[in-house]
């Protein structure tokens, strides 16, 4: 994929890969960020021209301290867009990435052209706690985030050994970065009252859930589906909470059927 | 020097396979565990021994904030500095301190210290602490990557207000107020010494040296591991031309007296090993919140709470281990002496605070320590630094006049009499 930095109005300092070509389709990464490796993006690129920024504290992209809250996050998406000149995109938004899509579309909602929510952050069930993330040792992460442990905890690291110090301090700080930007939308409780304007959204909207999701369970796709008027659920089976990574070809063609 | 007695309040009776069974003594300790009936015991035992150490010439008592922690039973170290200001005349009150981050608003802070600056007469030292991450961020919820910013604004807040002498509008970013008009204001002025307890970030080193603030390092690791971390402060304290008054560092220590070095094992060692092996059972992964430290602080720290290894952070050491590593200072008195002397010298600090309560030790052991090192080790160390012995700028100022807790009750118990 194409990688190049843009710069925001707010002035925070994007990195974004993109490719393919055709009707544009955003893709925000969740609070792990995006891995070194993502086939889904590749193969949605063979449909859509494909833009996935990474949000302030990931990657390369920088300005942490200018985002701070969630409207922040919301306006970040949007300005973040318009850098990138385009006009009512597709938008998929994963786990906290669905959180800040779903702000989007409240605030502007015909600026959408479709919405998809994967496995999305926004709603809590008080039945269904979602594990507190911001506990979790480096250890810890792969069984709630994947279907499959030692698949996932590769991909988590990127394949390195968490028993070398070195590679455990590299792994370490970049999840302090990562989930102290996410922090600031999702702790304590990764709860900023979406509920209360999620009846703002008109875009289509799908709801891709993993069945095995064992972080923000299906259950929520159900709440989501309940609360937006026009939306849809499609669950993947072997997939945990990082689907796309996990069950890329299924997921794509979920996305495409969909946008189709 | 100055020592200060201080004391954490663990709860005495967590079960012997503790560390087995639970996850953590911090922030999901299971509060069936506590048991406030023995619990109103355990608190008035606890500040006996802090007005106990008033009465044999500790400089200062000791209180700190935790929250949801089996070792630290003061949520609210406000209300047993009230107590002690009642009950003592002359330590100075060390409250190590509030986290200020979690008052909304933090004003509150400043109205309490106010208050127990004046009840006990301007003995008031005054610490303020990000908190820990298990506090801060895992039981009171604060974001971790705000924690920092919204420190520094409460920080501002509560100076101003003990500063200003006209109600002023305060518009600040986590606190908007349109009336800050303190009401009490403290005795001491501008304002009680402030302490910021700290571990070993860059900032807040400079925070406590902008300000002239005494930088506190509370650990439980001992003098030994504590050396290469206030090493630092004294070479960022020498970077920034600041005077090295060792009044401007204090250091939390573990000792336990005895007659000899054999009948300090004997009697304290079942108590040392109940804190250090079951009390400091901390689930990793709430020690450090991503956020509460910032990276540049990662990068430069020696990262210690990693993997899985963390949950052991303190495998089971026995007695000798931390003896020899100089987790605690203990023996006898010329042995502690001895040890202090080292202890003082190599990390040039003016406050001692003494944690001579240790785990579930018993109050008449607590007491034989606390009175051995009253009498017989800090007569010794009071002088070892001669040349800064008029430095007071980081200790109370109590007024000459100030009532007596005994012409207190005495007062008290009397019937109503009309004024002649």
């Amino acid at each position: 994929m194409n990688s190049r930095m843009i710069e925001t109005g707010r002035g925070t300092k994007v990195h974004v890969l993109d490719a393919g070509s055709g009707e544009p389709l955003v893709f925000m990464h969740g609070a792990g960020g995006l891995f070194p490796e993502n086939p889904f993006l590749d193969q949605l690129a063979q449909h859509y021209h494909v833009f996935a920024p990474e949000f302030p504290g990931f990657g390369e992209s920088t300005g942490e301290a200018l985002l701070e809250d969630m409207l922040d996050f919301a306006l970040h998406g949007w300005d973040v867009v318009h850098e990138l000149g385009l006009t009512k995109p597709h938008i998929v938004g994963h786990s906290m990435g669905g959180m800040i899509a779903a702000e989007m579309a409240a605030l502007t909602p015909n600026d959408i052209s479709k919405l998809v929510l994967v496995a999305s952050a926004g709603l809590w069930l008080p039945e269904h706690p979602i594990p507190d993330i911001f506990s979790f040792l480096p250890h810890e992460f792969a069984q709630y985030l994947f279907h499959d442990r030692s698949q996932g905890e590769a991909m988590l690291t990127g394949g390195l050994d968490l028993k070398n110090p070195e590679a455990l301090k590299e792994f370490y700080i970049g999840n302090s970065r990562r989930l102290s930007m996410a922090g600031k939308i999702l702790f304590p409780v990764p709860n900023r009252r979406l509920s209360k304007r999620l009846y703002r959204l008109s875009a289509p909207t799908l709801l891709v859930w993993g069945e095995s999701d064992a972080l923000i369970p299906p259950v929520y796709a159900e709440r989501f589906k309940a609360q937006i008027a026009n939306a849809e659920i499609v669950e993947i089976e072997k997939a945990g909470h990082m689907l796309p990574y996990e069950q890329p070809e299924e997921f794509v063609r979920a996305v495409t059927t969909f946008l189709r | 020097m100055k020592f200060t007695w201080f004391n954490l309040m663990p709860w005495p009776s967590l079960p012997d396979n503790f560390r087995e069974k639970h996850h953590s003594v911090w922030v999901d300790i299971p509060n069936t565990l506590y048991d406030p009936n023995k619990g109103h015991f355990v608190y008035h035992e606890y500040m006996d021994q802090l007005e106990y150490a008033d009465s044999l010439g500790y400089d200062g008592i000791g209180v700190n904030e935790h929250h949801q922690n089996g070792y630290g039973l003061m949520p609210s170290p406000n209300i047993i500095a009230a107590g002690l200001a009642r009950r003592t005349s002359q330590a100075a009150l060390a409250v190590i301190g509030n986290s200020l981050a979690l008052y909304n608003p933090p004003l509150r802070v400043a109205e309490e210290f106010a208050m127990l600056d004046v009840i006990s007469g301007g003995r008031l030292l005054a610490g303020f602490p990000v908190g820990t991450s298990m506090d801060t961020n895992y039981c009171y919820g604060q974001i971790p990557g705000l924690t920092r910013d919204k420190y520094a604004e409460a920080h501002d807040l509560v100076m101003r207000a003990w500063h200003e002498e006209e109600p002023f509008a305060f518009d600040g970013k986590y606190n908007q107020l349109r009336y800050v008009n303190l009401w009490p204001k403290p005795i001491q002025k501008p304002n009680p010494p402030i302490y910021i307890p700290g571990g070993g970030s860059v900032e807040t080193w400079d925070f406590c040296l902008d300000n002239d603030y005494n930088y506190s390092y509370l650990s439980f690791t001992g003098y030994l591991r504590g050396k290469k971390l206030l090493d630092g402060y004294w070479d960022r304290v020498a970077a920034r031309g600041k005077d090295e008054s060792p009044y401007r560092a204090a250091f939390a220590q573990t000792i336990c007296v005895a007659d000899t070095d054999q009948q300090a094992e004997e009697m304290y060692a079942e108590h040392v090993s109940y804190f250090y092996n079951r009390c400091l059972h901390v689930h990793g992964g709430f020690a450090d919140a991503p956020g509460y430290r910032t990276v540049k602080t990662l990068k430069a720290d020696v990262l210690n709470a990693l993997s899985e290894e963390m949950q052991s952070l303190f495998p089971n050491l026995t007695w000798k281990e931390l003896v020899d590593e100089g987790y605690i200072i203990a023996g006898s008195p010329a042995t502690v002496r001895e040890r202090m002397e080292a202890l003082i010298k190599s990390l040039r600090v003016g406050h001692i605070f003494c944690l001579i309560h240790i785990g579930n030790m018993p109050d008449w052991k607590t007491r034989y320590s606390t009175k051995l090192f009253a009498e017989q080790v800090m007569p010794h160390l009071r002088d070892m630094w001669p040349e800064w012995k008029d430095d007071n700028r980081w200790w109370c100022k109590p007024l000459d006049e100030r009532l007596q807790p005994e012409t207190g009750i005495e007062q008290a118990r009397q019937d109503a009499r009309m004024p002649l």
